[in-house]
């Protein structure tokens, strides 16, 4: 049955204010969500004030300069600080976006910054994404071939190509499986729109020989029809990516091949 | 606790290989229910505001008739199939079967005492 309400332990308490920057005269809020796994207390929310005057654009500078100047001990994941390899996702001021490019000239008011919501949390704002990965290694991501000719590359014409575009781009960043309500009740079977993007960046490209195998394996009430169009994906995707038309176009090849 | 891969955990039983068929029912319902929801509402709404034998009369008439038994069998086939997903979505294990049967029973009982009445008004 589905939880409504969190376990009291995953409750969130208020945490510690930390003491605003001295002499700082343009100051930004930040609240954030902070747990610890080994400390045996509930989730709270620290609350950090910014030097805006000597911090970077972004939130993930924001983030950054409050790991090295403020509190050593908040953890999140980073890696390339522009938008390729989606290790920062997390949920910035209610949507989830990548931290390092999602301006703080975008929000209005308080910053307030949570991990991607409906995942299991390893640490403050760093979300277990173990079944995520898993569920995309199901789909199989590479070229299936079962001739071995030619022996050569694989040539693909500039029209089937561009069927590509708007799925290849997709970082693996979460952010759409994890704003979608489908996914937060049946994401234990339900691929989510991440993995049914790339599933059908498979399916779609004209050199792959395994475009049955694939539909057969996503012909599923769970795997596939939990998508209920909500477009929350969409809304969401900080690579700007439509995982919805996608699944959208997997119905209608498996209603083709059916009716 | 299982010491199962991510893997196997994320694939499963694997494909339950259906899904397509009740995709492609309920879209056809929802194309069919365009045209006579609009009809049925006409044919209601010209039989309101009349004697007891007046409407006896009117739904003796095919066209009311056909209409409103199409109407009634495609909304509640409709009705099920979309609350079953609901139900899919939302409640699981053995309370999930249990709910599907419940609705499967009531909505097949709806139609069966909606065809009845209206076989009552027409015959």
């Amino acid at each position: 049955m589905v939880q409504l309400t969190l376990p009291k332990n995953s409750r969130i308490t208020t945490g510690k204010t930390w003491p605003k920057p001295e002499g700082a005269t343009n100051v930004r809020k930040f609240q954030i969500y902070r747990w610890n796994p080994d400390d045996g207390q509930n989730p709270r929310v620290d609350t950090y004030f910014v030097d805006m005057d000597s911090c970077g654009p972004m939130v993930l500078d924001a983030l950054i300069k409050i790991k090295n100047e403020i509190d050593p001990t908040l953890t999140f994941r980073r890696s390339c600080r522009e938008g390729i390899c989606g290790s920062c996702a997390m949920n910035i001021d209610g949507i989830n976006t990548l931290a390092c490019i999602y301006g703080m000239d975008e929000i209005k008011g308080d910053v307030k910054i949570y991990p991607l919501p409906h995942m299991p949390v390893v640490k403050d704002l760093i979300p277990d994404l173990t079944h995520f990965y898993a569920q995309h290694a199901s789909i199989m991501p590479w070229l299936e071939t079962k001739t071995n000719r030619p022996a050569k590359e694989w040539k693909q014409s500039i029209e089937d190509r561009k069927k590509l575009d708007g799925l290849y781009e997709c970082v693996m960043c979460a952010s759409c499986s994890t704003s979608c309500p489908s996914y937060w009740w049946n994401g234990d079977r339900y691929l989510g729109p991440a993995a049914l993007l790339h599933a059908y960046r498979w399916i779609i490209d004209s050199r792959d020989e395994a475009t049955g195998e694939r539909l057969d394996e996503l012909e599923d009430p769970f795997k596939l029809y939990r998508c209920h169009t909500i477009m929350n994906c969409a809304k969401t995707c900080p690579k700007g990516l439509n995982p919805a038309k996608a699944i959208a176009e997997i119905k209608k090849m498996m209603v083709e091949r059916a009716v | 606790m299982s010491y199962l891969t991510d893997r196997k955990r994320a694939q499963g039983t694997g494909a339950g290989r259906q899904g397509t068929h009740h995709h492609w029912q309920m879209m056809a319902s929802s194309t069919a229910l365009v045209f006579l929801v609009p009809l049925f509402v006409f044919t209601f709404a010209n039989g309101l505001g009349g004697t007891y034998e007046e409407v006896l009369a009117y739904y003796s008439r095919p066209f009311p008739a056909i209409i409103t038994g199409l109407t009634l069998v495609v909304v509640i086939i409709h009705l099920v199939r979309e609350a079953q997903v609901a139900i899919e979505d939302y409640v699981h294990g053995v309370a999930e079967k249990l709910s599907l049967m419940a609705v499967a029973a009531f909505g097949y009982t709806l139609i069966a005492a909606g065809l009845f009445a209206l076989v009552k008004l027409a015959l």
